[in-house]
């Protein structure tokens, strides 16, 4: 018992500090959101969403998302399949290159793209030389989906290939085996034993790709409004913490129906790596 | 029982610079239960996957009726594995594991369900069709991987030390059963382990190999009461391997006590060794009347009998027997004629690991 008590004790910093900054903002956050600026009941911040503004800025938020998370899973899944067939020295060597960009700052990366994408930036000059013409991508919907692939797309291939690594490769023998072709094989195992990977990339993609607000507001200029920029707006520059409360309580009701459906594809929570 | 279904002619293969197979060639009859015995990294189960197609030789070919299948892929060849940690179908059911080859044949709903139940009857899991694996113990995923290999009716079943992951008990009845189930279908069986007694309780022919060679085939029996070399003697069963003379026909020197033997031709005063089985040692507490006076150093009950070892000569003996010798206690060793295995003596370290050719 004496013993259970000290381990209890060892987590009490993790609990003071989760208490202070992620349950107590999200109780004030409920308590913003559901009341007005005179502190009364009300809904009206949380159906807010239902004006034309909002509505558009939570659309375009969740096409773009599922745009990014699609390319993603295009660009990812291969990748995995490629790395997990990497065995021996040079794995380890090529799973670093892949997340190696995840440790330089987002912020950072971002700007990259800005530079990247930019009218007079690398690639239009590039295409210029080649006497090729130039592109506007720059503040489009798609540097913004750019921008969410390139952040985002590590974490998609972590938990595919954290999958796929585990298949055993005598169960792609047997069914080789069993008369399959590769690509049968590919569609009736491979696939089907990967969905934990996929479920899980996809939320890790989908979630912070629906509510960013800072890829958004670098390569999208401030012509394009998703709903993370909408909220940042309610909070620092029209100081409606309730309208900017009420906004988010919307988004979290979209990002839990998402974790939910990763728990329920993902049983066993084999697809997680962080 | 003549006809060759499976001939290996020639074949090497190496991984980096490790040689694993070198020059081998074997044949397999039809409808023979044939074992490929021998220790980790003797390339017992590469011989297999080559057979099943997972590897590819760097020389030689894999005749299979008649046609050369070297280059073909798994998925074409006319035979089927079992693999050794079952290697299952997760997200099926076991019913959807048996049809799944079926299936991909493209076979009709009706017969793949009559297969999928004579299968599931066959190895005795009738009630488990719509089970998954992960609800099974060891055993039973065993014989669904079973079912699954033979629904497809191949000619040949591969099996990988498919019994390696169980534990004794069950690992003694899945022999019988195995022994059953060839016999009910009548195909060839290629079966590797690592596991002396699994060989002799199970196979028509053994073939040991050691280090990517082959080191003697043979029967059950010839493989246990003749081994060719010290290799096959110390891998098959304990004995007792002595280094000694051979003064000349029917007389060897073991430490330099004169034997009575029956073999011949091994020349006058020839350095051979002598393999002589722990149930073959006779003890006898009327010390004088052994050829050897020795004194017990060790005993362990055993059940069947007790396993003891007997200091004579500076050697260890190894004895089976089922009576009981007190540490201590000086006995007398005896060995009738018949049970004393002479062989020569490998000139070098290299010839240890030399093919025999059968």
């Amino acid at each position: 018992m004496k013993n259970n008590k000290a381990v209890k004790l060892l987590s009490a910093p993790y609990i003071v500090w989760a208490a202070a900054f992620i349950i107590i903002p999200l109780l004030m956050v409920f308590y913003y959101g559901l009341t007005n600026r005179d502190g009364q009941f009300t809904f009206a911040n949380v159906l807010a969403i239902q004006q034309t503004e909002h509505f558009k800025s939570l659309y375009l938020a969740l096409i773009l998302a599922l745009i990014s998370t699609v390319i993603c899973i295009l660009l990812a899944y291969p990748l995995a399949m490629i790395l997990s067939s990497l065995k021996g020295k040079n794995e380890h060597l090529v799973v670093f290159i892949f997340i190696l960009p995840m440790w330089m700052n987002f912020l950072l990366r971002t700007m990259a793209w800005q530079t990247l994408l930019e009218n007079d930036g690398v690639i239009n000059t590039v295409l210029q030389f080649l006497h090729m013409p130039k592109m506007h991508i720059i503040n489009t919907p798609s540097a913004i989906v750019f921008g969410m692939v390139y952040n985002f797309l590590p974490f998609m291939v972590l938990p595919l290939y954290n999958v796929l690594n585990k298949i055993d490769i005598n169960v792609i023998n047997a069914a080789r085996d069993l008369g399959a072709n590769p690509f049968q094989t590919f569609i009736r195992i491979t696939l089907p034993l990967s969905v934990p990977g996929i479920i899980s990339g996809i939320t890790m993609v989908f979630v912070p790709s629906l509510t960013t607000f800072v890829v958004s507001e670098m390569l999208g200029g401030s012509k394009i409004l998703l709903i993370g920029n909408v909220i940042e707006q309610e909070f620092t520059q029209n100081s409606n913490w309730n309208l900017g409360s009420g906004l988010s309580i919307v988004l979290m009701l979209f990002i839990i129906i998402s974790m939910i459906m990763s728990a329920i594809f993902d049983k066993n929570g084999e697809g997680n790596t962080l | 029982m003549s006809k060759h279904l499976i001939d290996l002619q020639n074949i090497s293969k190496s991984f980096g610079n490790h040689l694993v197979l070198d020059e081998m060639n074997l044949y397999i009859r039809e409808n023979e239960f044939l074992t490929l015995l021998g220790p980790s990294g003797c390339g017992k189960t590469t011989t297999l996957r080559i057979i099943g197609g997972f590897e590819n030789p760097d020389v030689g070919k894999v005749i299979f009726d008649g046609k050369d299948i070297t280059r073909l892929a798994p998925n074409k060849r006319q035979l089927n594995t079992v693999f050794q940690k079952y290697a299952l179908f997760t997200h099926m059911t076991i019913a959807e594991n048996i049809a799944f080859g079926l299936r991909i044949k493209k076979k009709s709903k009706a017969y793949i369900d009559d297969k999928i139940k004579y299968a599931l009857k066959l190895v005795n899991l009738e009630e488990y069709g719509s089970r998954y694996p992960e609800s099974l113990s060891g055993g039973q995923q065993q014989r669904v991987a079973i079912a699954r290999a033979i629904v497809n009716e191949p000619k040949v079943l591969l099996l990988d030390e498919p019994l390696g992951a169980l534990d004794l008990k069950l690992r003694q009845d899945m022999q019988y059963e195995l022994i059953r189930l060839k016999k009910e279908l009548g195909i060839t069986f290629v079966y590797v382990t690592h596991d002396q007694e699994e060989a002799l309780t199970m196979s028509d022919t053994i073939v040991v190999m050691n280090q990517g060679y082959i080191q003697q085939i043979g029967t059950p029996e010839m493989i246990y009461n003749e081994p060719e070399n010290a290799f096959v003697a110390d891998f098959i069963g304990d004995s007792n391997i002595i280094s000694s003379t051979m003064i000349q026909d029917e007389l060897v020197e073991i430490l330099g006590v004169k034997f009575p033997c029956v073999d011949k031709g091994f020349g006058e005063n020839k350095p051979v060794d002598v393999v002589i089985r722990p149930e073959d040692v006779e003890l006898t507490t009327d010390v004088e009347k052994g050829r050897i006076q020795g004194v017990v150093s060790h005993i362990i009950f055993k059940g069947v009998h007790y396993e003891m070892e007997v200091m004579a000569n500076g050697f260890e003996w190894l004895v089976h027997s089922t009576s009981c010798f007190p540490v201590g206690e000086k006995v007398g060793i005896n060995v009738d004629p018949f049970n004393i295995q002479i062989m020569n003596k490998p000139e070098s370290e290299d010839e240890e690991a030399v093919g025999v050719e059968e």
